[in-house]
């Protein structure tokens, strides 16, 4: 008797989690009605068998309990049921199938005026490409990709001189109009998937895939790679914005084309001195950093990541948390630098500095813990601590050690990484997080100084 | 009958009686000591995995709060987890243990056939455990490229553990297919030559007929996956390209050209989706024979089970596309592989009806094997519709790596599977054993099992439709998710450490019964098959004494009309019990 009354609370529990639920799907922003039908459809059909059977079953279990005496009826086949039951259940199946085969017919036939959205993944970020005015994508190829190629285009391949190379994991797209995402890895598999659009696919390197869609709603709608691409897969996040026409044409105006970009001049060092004087004053005529000021070592930190701090200054990126008091005066220092020009300079000339030792501030680690720690550091910033571009993550070994401590406290409280377009700030956070205890953190330290 | 089978040649058998500890317990060819020395090892490592799911629950339910849990060894958790449950457990749970014991008991026959390949099957599997155990130790630890080990994330330095870690769980997998392999040819074999007289394939109880017709899937599927294992190791070691593109990885090219990520994953579940049924049909056999036994009532519709146990071994081998809607492979492929999908699910519910219509009209002890199946038939009730979620192509898109795949395959590859084995092994224990075990401990068991593992997957499909995608190891702020999100995955994680602490009370009740246990009857449940009419009890080396057992009837002959007990076994003459209902000729 207890399980029969347990069997029939789960089936009206089981209801009532699912009515009451607020986990469920989210708003949707496109054209994917359709699917949400079909999941209804499904949702119909299995739940009335769900309960039928269930509370059958457990009327059978009331009903036919043991009793003395009691004898079980011999009942070895009956066929008409069973061939009932075979033809119901037949009809459910085809009443589910068919509508999904139908809206996967839909999903399959991109139509012919959606425009191309290329999206690559790589371990563990986005960026996207887009033809330009001559409506065609350049060749590409994954031996050709480097750190100043690293989308792999063929220089020679005029189809690929206007594309747009969008480097950073947020994209844009004009509201209403059908997208085609092509799909595009340079290492491992990943999935793009947009909660609100319904729709993923898988990225796989050496072939192309796609999905497509037409948004319906403006807004930012976040990615996320949904097939296990290794230890940095839950960071691996970008974002769709959805536009109006107009703001979509001013976006799209300011992004770069692939010739724009090889056309750009390298940064000077020689002007970059100039400007690099006010710099001085807290890093050091030599970018050795000044712990009095608060002032990390910046001589021999990778141009690169140089460049994209204090863009992100400059953006409000970072520096924008009240917390972050450092951070703010260097907002308010970088706004000297007039141009992404004059920071290129800047930076060419900090890239001329002696990389010096720096001295040791940070007490009370064991480097031994701290080994242990940094092998998941080693995934991205390296086993020797240097810093791998491909994978945006910058030097640490040999900088200044309480700037890097402080920085690992900022990413774990929040106050840096925390801007929706920080996103590789966001994925450093994450990462830290099997690291936020303090002797830890001092650990980890105290073994990168060892690097 | 034309052929003498094995089991019947009883004088040119000669059964040599084990003579010292050794030979009797550890290098035994005794099928029953293999099964258990199966079913023991099997649970050993079942219970390393157990342990794994509630580090990696830690993590999803209290993230930041664990400090020995990073995302190198998530990973690794959740390889090892999912791997060592599917393969390690479940598979040589069911075959290796329930397979060896019942189908020598349940046919009639003195032993399996191969009785010294069964012993080395046993001693190979146990060096696939050690070798798997061994990769938890190695620099860099295991893999955790996930327990479908995809390439070329499975093989490149991304991923936790591809210094050593995926090399031996590749040979791992190798030498278990190597001790599969053994076992299932002789299960195969044992089934259809060593029937006793009289035992006609339509007379054996249904938990043969899936332990026989998932061993013909294993031996059909398994070559894939050791196919793919072996080329994945070309792939790390001699840098072959069978499953590698060009890539640039962490800005480094490695120098493979020209492989198929894709043709690993088709290989992969040409394996993967079998092995469901490589799990899903000795339960379902078992599960039909605990029903009938404890209700008192024949099977329902016996043949219909059997040709649906035969119909979905045959379609499980063209539905494997199912797992890759959203893998990249041909879009068209969809609707032939949602359609096989969907269709498998006829014959599927089919054995759902059976199993309940088997209670109808019943008169049902609701003993703790029959709990068990009971509660077996609700999570797989629920685990059986989501499928159609899943296997419908367009749905996919939404829902396909999410938690509802996750909530859906432990629904029903994990809860309802394992809810059997526990079913069986009460049921069992008293053949196995010779003792009783503590009916109200069991009891409790159930209950506890039962309710906790509903709570835990039951609101984890809602995680998936939220959109929260599997194998994270930290959501982070991530805008489309509410916050409440976390909290239930807090809920869940409670539920999962309160389900696998409460498996404490099976362990007690089995040493209990081991160490103090009462002596149990030869056929404590008045059941009808032939283990329970062995003439010693427990049944010793040779099963059948002196005379091979001859079989009169079907396996379900209850409470048949005009007889005075509810029961008449299967080797009892048609002149001293009526007939019932008989599907094969009598001899």
């Amino acid at each position: 008797m207890p399980l029969a009354v347990v069997l029939i609370l789960l089936v009206v529990g089981s209801l009532l989690f699912h009515l009451l639920s607020p986990w469920t799907f989210t708003e949707l922003a496109s054209n994917w009605g359709m699917v949400d039908f079909t999941v209804d459809v499904t949702l119909y059909v299995t739940g009335f068998v769900f309960v039928v059977v269930n509370l059958f079953m457990a009327y059978c279990v009331i009903k036919f309990r043991y009793r003395k005496g009691a004898r079980a009826t011999y009942e070895p086949e009956n066929k008409k049921l069973e061939t009932w039951l075979t033809g119901l259940t037949a009809v459910g199946v085809a009443a589910m199938l068919t509508p999904g085969l139908f809206v996967w017919a839909k999903f399959v036939d991109v139509p012919e005026e959606a425009h191309v959205v290329e999206a690559i993944g790589q371990q563990w970020h986005w960026t996207f490409r887009m033809p330009g005015a001559d409506g065609k994508l350049g060749e590409v190829d994954a031996e050709r990709i480097s750190n100043d190629n690293p989308f792999g285009m063929d220089p020679d391949d005029p189809n690929g001189q206007d594309d747009i190379l969008v480097y950073n994991p947020e994209v844009h797209v004009p509201i209403d109009k059908p997208v085609k995402f092509l799909l595009r890895s340079k290492d491992v598999l990943h999935d793009f998937a947009v909660a609100q659009f319904r729709v993923k696919m898988d990225l796989v390197p050496g072939m192309n895939t796609f999905l497509w869609l037409t948004p319906t709603q403006e807004g930012r709608f976040e990615i996320l790679c949904e097939e296990l691409c290794g230890i940095g897969h839950h960071t691996m996040r970008g974002a769709v914005v959805v536009d109006s026409a107009g703001d979509y044409d001013t976006w799209l105006a300011n992004q770069p084309t692939y010739s724009a970009l090889n056309a750009k001049p390298a940064g000077n060092a020689g002007i970059g001195a100039a400007q690099y004087a006010i710099c001085a004053s807290c890093h050091g005529q030599q970018g050795e950093g000044n712990v009095a000021m608060n002032a990390p070592k910046i001589a021999g930190q990778s141009s690169w990541y140089l460049k994209r701090q204090i863009m992100n200054y400059k953006k409000g990126l970072r520096g924008t948390n009240p917390a972050d008091t450092f951070g703010q005066q260097m907002t308010g220092m970088v706004a000297m630098l007039a141009d992404e020009q004059a920071v290129d300079n800047v930076v060419a000339h900090i890239r001329t500095f002696p990389d010096n030792p720096v001295e040791q501030t940070s007490q009370g680690g064991n480097p031994m813990a701290g080994a242990k720690q940094y092998s998941v550091c080693a995934y991205c910033h390296g086993k020797d601590g240097m810093g791998v571009q491909a994978l945006n993550a910058p030097r640490v070994a040999g900088m200044s050690d309480w700037y890097l401590e402080r920085q690992l406290r900022y990413f774990r409280d929040e106050v840096r990484g925390s801007h929706l377009q920080d996103y590789y700030g966001f994925q450093m956070g994450l990462m830290g997080q099997s690291l936020y205890d303090e002797q830890a953190m001092k650990d980890l330290i105290a073994y990168i100084n060892t690097l | 009958m034309s052929y003498v089978a094995i089991a019947d040649r009883d004088h040119e058998q000669e059964h040599h009686d084990p003579q010292t500890f050794l030979t009797k317990y550890i290098w035994s060819q005794d099928h029953k000591v293999i099964a258990v020395q199966y079913g023991i090892t099997a649970i050993f490592v079942g219970l390393i995995a157990l342990g794994l799911s509630a580090m990696m629950r830690l993590q999803l339910g209290f993230p930041n709060q664990f400090s020995f849990i990073n995302p190198e060894n998530y990973y690794q958790f959740i390889t090892m987890h999912g791997m060592i449950m599917v393969i390690y457990l479940l598979t040589a749970l069911f075959l290796g243990g329930f397979g060896n014991y019942l189908i020598p008991l349940q046919c009639g026959s003195r032993d399996m056939v191969f009785p010294y390949l069964n012993m080395l099957s046993y001693w190979v599997y146990l060096l696939s455990v050690i070798i798997l155990i061994i990769s938890f130790f190695v620099p860099g630890g295991s893999t955790g490229a996930g327990w479908t080990l995809y390439p070329p994330q499975a093989i490149m330095q991304g991923t936790p553990g591809t210094d050593w870690g995926i090399l031996l769980m590749l040979a791992s997998l190798a030498v278990f297919i190597v001790a599969f392999t053994m076992g299932g040819l002789n299960y195969v074999t044992t089934v259809l030559q060593a029937r006793c007289q009289g035992m006609t394939l339509m007379r054996m109880p249904l938990s043969v007929w899936g332990i026989f017709i998932a061993t013909i899937l294993g031996l059909l599927a398994f070559p894939a996956l050791l196919v793919s294992a072996i080329m994945m190791l070309f792939d790390k070691t001699l840098m072959t390209s069978f499953f590698m593109p060009a890539i640039s990885s962490m800005g480094v090219d490695p120098g493979y050209t020209g492989g198929s990520p894709i043709l690993f994953q088709h290989l992969f579940w040409f394996f993967g989706h079998p092995e469901v049924y490589i799990v899903a049909l000795p339960a379902f056999g078992i599960v039909s024979d605990l029903l009938s036994t404890h209700a008192r009532k024949n099977i329902f519709g016996y043949r219909m089970m059997v040709w649906a146990i035969v119909a979905i071994g045959g379609l499980s081998f063209i539905v494997w596309a199912h797992h890759m809607y959203v893998s990249g492979m041909n879009p068209y492929f969809g609707f032939f592989f949602a359609t096989t999908t969907l269709i498998i699910a006829v014959p599927t519910a089919i054995k759902v009806y059976n199993w309940v219509l088997t209670l109808w009209q019943g008169n049902i002890h609701l003993r703790v094997p029959m709990l068990f199946a009971i509660g077996f038939i609700f999570t797989f009730i629920h685990g059986g519709l989501t499928g159609l979620f899943l296997g419908n192509v367009t749905i996919d898109l939404p829902l396909s790596d999410t938690y509802f795949v996750v909530a859906h395959f432990h629904m029903v590859m994990g809860v309802s599977p394992v809810l059997v084995v526990f079913g069986a092994i009460y049921h069992w224990w008293p053949k196995i054993t010779g003792k009783m075990y503590n009916e109200t401990l069991g009891k409790w068991h159930f209950w506890m099992t039962f309710l906790g593992t509903y709570a835990i997957y039951l609101p984890m499909h809602y995680l998936g439709f939220a959109g929260v995608p599997r194998r994270y190891f930290a959501m982070g702020n991530t805008e489309f998710l509410p916050d409440s999100a976390q909290d239930l995955n807090a809920a869940i994680t409670i539920s999962a450490l309160f389900v696998a602490l409460t498996q404490i009370l099976f362990f007690v009740n089995m040493i209990w019964s081991l160490w103090k246990g009462p002596k149990s009857d030869p056929n404590p449940w008045d059941a009808t098959t032939l283990e329970w009419q062995t003439p010693d009890h427990p049944p010793k080396h040779g099963n059948w004494g002196h005379e091979l057992p001859v079989v009169h009837r079907w396996a379900y002959d209850y409470s048949v009309p005009g007889y005075e007990e509810d029961f008449i076994p299967q080797n009892v003459p048609a002149d001293k019990a009526p007939a019932g209902r008989d599907h094969g000729e009598d001899h």
